[in-house]
């Protein structure tokens, strides 16, 4: 393991068992102010696309955006297995399929 | 145990993926299974392979990792008044083991009406039971992964955003919700320019902001047409 890594994973440890902890340490009744709960619910998916995305229409670092790109053809197949089957598995299972049989026929 | 077993089998594709995307990522073998037994974070280990397989410094990814689990934060709050009374040494662990799968079956447990004063224990077996099978399947996935010859080529990078867009998807229930994930969307793709990959926590920002005045906008007219 390099330095970086250990380092990269002291930090994601440091943070993570912060945030778990915090509250509980405290063990006092701490009330988070409104806007900070509400916005808690928006930090999962805002992160995912945020990530997603580029990696789906750049995925060696370049714009592709055609039919001759497998991340972006199996991405639009994946989104409609998710909002059709409701199942996570399922739709991984559709979206990794996908892009295995459309890159071995491209 | 018996609730936790769905999430059990749940997990173990996650920790197969996890372990092929990580040989892939450039992670060693070592780190790769460090992150799985110190962090113990799913969606943040998924993530943070991304970013260092996009070379993403050190403080960008431990950032990026605070901000996907401050949703633990609430977690934590809602499981607050059913552990305050237990000594520090239940809520270290407690806390460390703390995960959406766990969360989602300890605070059933904690809502039933009966007045059982062994349910913290729950919470620690389905912990306990999460964790070994989380680290059992990273393990496995990361043999295959390496045993692999030439497995960065063979594309298995997709698995990442296939994965991602399966966990969004459920997500978006709400109009505010779909603004947030539209709004971080196209400022991702707006913000590539930013350096270190900033761009990620950026555009994470303003679809937070952009859902949040949704959903007050939203809140304010049904107020106007309620009156």
């Amino acid at each position: 393991m390099t330095a970086n890594e250990w380092l990269m994973i002291a930090g994601m440890t440091g943070v993570t068992f912060g945030i778990r902890y915090f509250l509980f340490a405290l063990a006092d009744r701490v009330r988070l102010a409104p806007w900070v709960e509400a916005s808690l619910k928006f930090i999962p998916p805002a992160v995912l696309i945020a990530i997603t995305l580029p990696a789906v229409l750049l995925p060696k670092g370049d714009w592709q955006v055609s039919f001759s790109n497998p991340y972006l053809v199996s991405a639009v197949v994946t989104t409609a297995a998710g909002i059709l089957t409701r199942n996570l598995l399922a739709t991984i299972t559709v979206g990794l399929s996908a892009f295995f049989t459309y890159r071995f026929f491209l | 145990m018996r609730d936790t077993f769905p999430l059990l089998l749940g997990a173990f594709p996650f920790g197969l993926i996890y372990g092929a995307v990580a040989a892939t990522s450039g992670l060693s073998l070592a780190a790769a299974m460090a992150m799985s037994a110190f962090v113990f974070a799913g969606s943040a280990q998924f993530v943070a392979l991304g970013l260092v397989s996009a070379q993403t410094p050190v403080a960008i990814i431990v950032l990026t990792t605070f901000i996907v689990n401050l949703r633990h934060m609430l977690y934590s709050a809602t499981l607050l008044p059913y552990l305050k009374e237990l000594p520090q040494k239940w809520r270290i662990p407690l806390a460390f083991w703390l995960t959406d799968e766990t969360f989602a079956v300890a605070v059933h447990r904690f809502q039933k009406t009966d007045s059982s004063r062994w349910k913290h224990w729950y919470q620690l077996g389905s912990s306990i039971a999460m964790y070994l099978n989380w680290q059992f399947w990273c393990f496995i996935g990361l043999v295959l992964g390496n045993r692999m010859p030439d497995a960065s080529n063979w594309g298995l990078d997709v698995a990442m955003p296939v994965t991602f867009i399966g966990m969004i998807i459920p997500f978006v229930k709400t109009i505010p919700l779909a603004i947030c994930v539209l709004t971080a969307g196209a400022a991702s793709l707006l913000t590539l320019g930013m350096p270190y990959k900033l761009g990620i926590v950026a555009s994470a920002f303003a679809g937070i902001a952009a859902g949040l005045m949704a959903e007050r906008i939203a809140k304010k007219t049904k107020k106007a047409l309620q009156a």
